[in-house]
């Protein structure tokens, strides 16, 4: 063994320290399962020792199954019976459960409505890179002296650039949009899909998980959404520059980013936000009208119409205008008990010109108000402040 | 026992001053890092790996050269936000064989630098790629159009530049 090792010394060497270099690594990467990540190394220790326990498990309850379920089967028929009622009576309780719950989370829904603002920024210059194509991140010379943290976002005046990864004394790591391993939560402006933007390898970035039967066009610029609790809803990621069928069901979006990843000089880091709810006078656009009626003059009111009443109008240019002879005008004819209001207005002449109102013609002409008990032949004013009534019925 | 900087076999091996050995790859690292943010197309040189070839070429000796390279891997590591080893394995491989390689050809003249960088290039990608994909889970797109531009270009200024660090060799 010694010859051996002696013999492939610096081989030997190079296996123990790449052997030191991997163990490294499987300490540090961590494997992601569904809500959880795990390290390598304990990924590795445990498929070494778990296929063991699962076999001699395995073993254990096949034996004890099979005395259990071929040998020994007494008192099996009345445990199935008291088992079947004791499930009928749970799953009546699991439905009243899933009711309460549903209605919990849409109340936590509403409680939880809120918008986000940005409350507070922090500059900070660039000061270097990570010197590799395949870390796409920056280093800033602000750090927890200022009272930056991890995932906090990065923006510039023209977008979003990223968030900080890790924060030291005085100097913080950021990770940029276009890294194959960052993630934002985006928005499109005009249709309002909802995706999730991802760098790509080469440095692009791409925007994911938009069903393959939307439709986006090029050009229409992607917004945050809000959804990933780091970038503030509403700000400028990019613009989609090229839409094509992806894999499986979504859609493969191109996006070029609002701010310049390569010549980045300075940006600002938002060290704080506001919630706050939206106040119903805020989100709801007011009308033209309403900004018109704010700044016109007052337009009197409409007078309310009764059919077969002379309009307000009419009777207020006809007040005091009773003609000389006494015999009353249209106006001044009032409207008898049961008296059918077309007959009435057959009479007027469907000219005037009173202001505020006109009068309808009748549909039945020739007909005068001498049903009126006490009524006299009806007049036909044109005018009816003018023009004295005339005694006999005129046929229309 | 004590590393030193010479081999044992009877070849024309260098040796260089602490403070070189140490600033050369501090000051490759530092420029790597910086010059990117002025100067995009930069980042496809790698400084600290030809760093690492001109070492082992010079010293010859495989436990120096792994060591050398395994350092500057690990301190290349740590500026990206990968875990920390990706760059240190493939540099120890490099450093390992191109001081194997050493041992057994001359690499004084420019046209063996050349192709000694390309081909330790190609080398240092392959080890990247495997130890990223299939230890870390990254998605990484091997593209050959980009990967020989890369391997070119560093071996293009791999010429100049080991001229330059030439100044710093002292004889064994």
């Amino acid at each position: 063994m010694e010859s051996v090792l002696g013999r492939y010394r610096n081989l030997t060497i190079l296996v123990g320290i790449l052997f030191l270099q991997v163990l490294g690594l499987a300490v540090q990467v961590k494997r992601s399962a569904e809500n959880e990540s795990t390290r390598l190394i304990r990924i590795w220790a445990v498929n070494a020792v778990t296929p063991f326990e699962k076999g001699i498990v395995w073993a254990q309850h096949g034996s004890s199954n099979l005395w259990h379920n071929y040998f020994y089967l007494r008192g099996v028929r009345q445990e199935n019976r008291d088992l079947k009622q004791k499930i009928q009576q749970m799953e009546i309780e699991r439905v009243r459960l899933s009711e309460d719950a549903n209605q919990a989370h849409r109340l936590q829904a509403l409680l939880a409505f809120k918008e986000q603002f940005i409350a507070k920024t922090v500059a900070a210059q660039v000061i270097g890179s990570s010197g590799s194509e395949q870390s796409r991140s920056v280093y800033i010379d602000k750090g927890t002296n200022v009272g930056l943290r991890p995932d906090m976002a990065v923006i510039t005046g023209d977008g979003v650039v990223g968030k900080t990864l890790r924060v030291f004394q005085s100097s913080s790591q950021v990770l940029l949009l276009n890294d194959q391993t960052s993630g934002v939560g985006a928005i499109l402006e005009k249709s309002r899909l909802q995706g999730v933007l991802r760098g790509t390898p080469s440095g692009e970035i791409v925007l994911e998980k938009v069903m393959s039967d939307e439709t986006v066009q090029p050009g229409e610029k992607v917004l945050t959404s809000g959804g990933d609790q780091i970038f503030p809803k509403g700000l400028p990621v990019g613009t989609v520059t090229k839409v094509s069928p992806g894999s499986e069901l979504f859609l493969n979006i191109r996006v070029q980013p609002a701010a310049d990843l390569s010549r980045l000089e300075e940006v600002l880091v938002i060290t704080q936000q506001e919630e706050k709810e939206p106040l119903a006078s805020d989100s709801a656009p007011l009308r033209a009208a309403d900004i018109l009626a704010e700044r016109l003059p007052t337009v009197p009111p409409k007078p309310a119409t009764d059919a077969g009443k002379p309009t307000a109008a009419a009777s207020a240019a006809t007040t005091g205008a009773k003609p000389a002879n006494g015999i009353p005008t249209q106006a001044q004819v009032t409207k008898p008990a049961g008296q059918n209001p077309s007959k009435v207005l057959s009479t007027a002449a469907p000219k005037s010109n009173a202001p505020g109102g006109t009068q309808k013609p009748a549909s039945t002409p020739g007909k005068t108000a001498d049903a009126t008990p006490s009524a006299t032949p009806a007049p036909q004013p044109e005018e009816p402040s003018t023009q004295p009534p005339a005694a006999q019925d005129t046929p229309h | 026992m004590p590393i030193t900087y010479t081999s044992k076999e009877q070849v024309e091996v260098y040796r260089f001053s602490p403070v070189a050995a140490i600033l050369i790859p501090l000051v490759a690292l530092f420029l790597q890092a910086f010059i990117p943010l002025r100067l995009h197309f930069f980042s496809i040189l790698d400084l600290p790996l030809l760093v690492v070839i001109f070492f082992a070429v010079a010293r010859r000796s495989q436990v120096s050269g792994m060591l050398t390279g395994a350092a500057i891997g690990l301190l290349q590591d740590s500026l990206t936000h990968q875990p920390i080893g990706i760059y240190g394995l493939a540099n120890t491989a490099v450093g390992y064989f191109a001081s194997s390689l050493g041992v057994k050809i001359d690499v004084e003249n420019a046209g063996s630098r050349f192709l000694v960088t390309l081909f330790f290039y190609g080398v240092h990608e392959v080890v990247y790629f495997a130890v990223a994909r299939g230890l870390v889970g990254l998605t990484l797109q091997w593209s050959w159009p980009h990967e020989l531009g890369s391997a070119l270009a560093n071996a293009i200024v791999a010429v100049p530049l080991f001229v330059l660090l030439d100044k710093f060799k002292q004889r064994a």
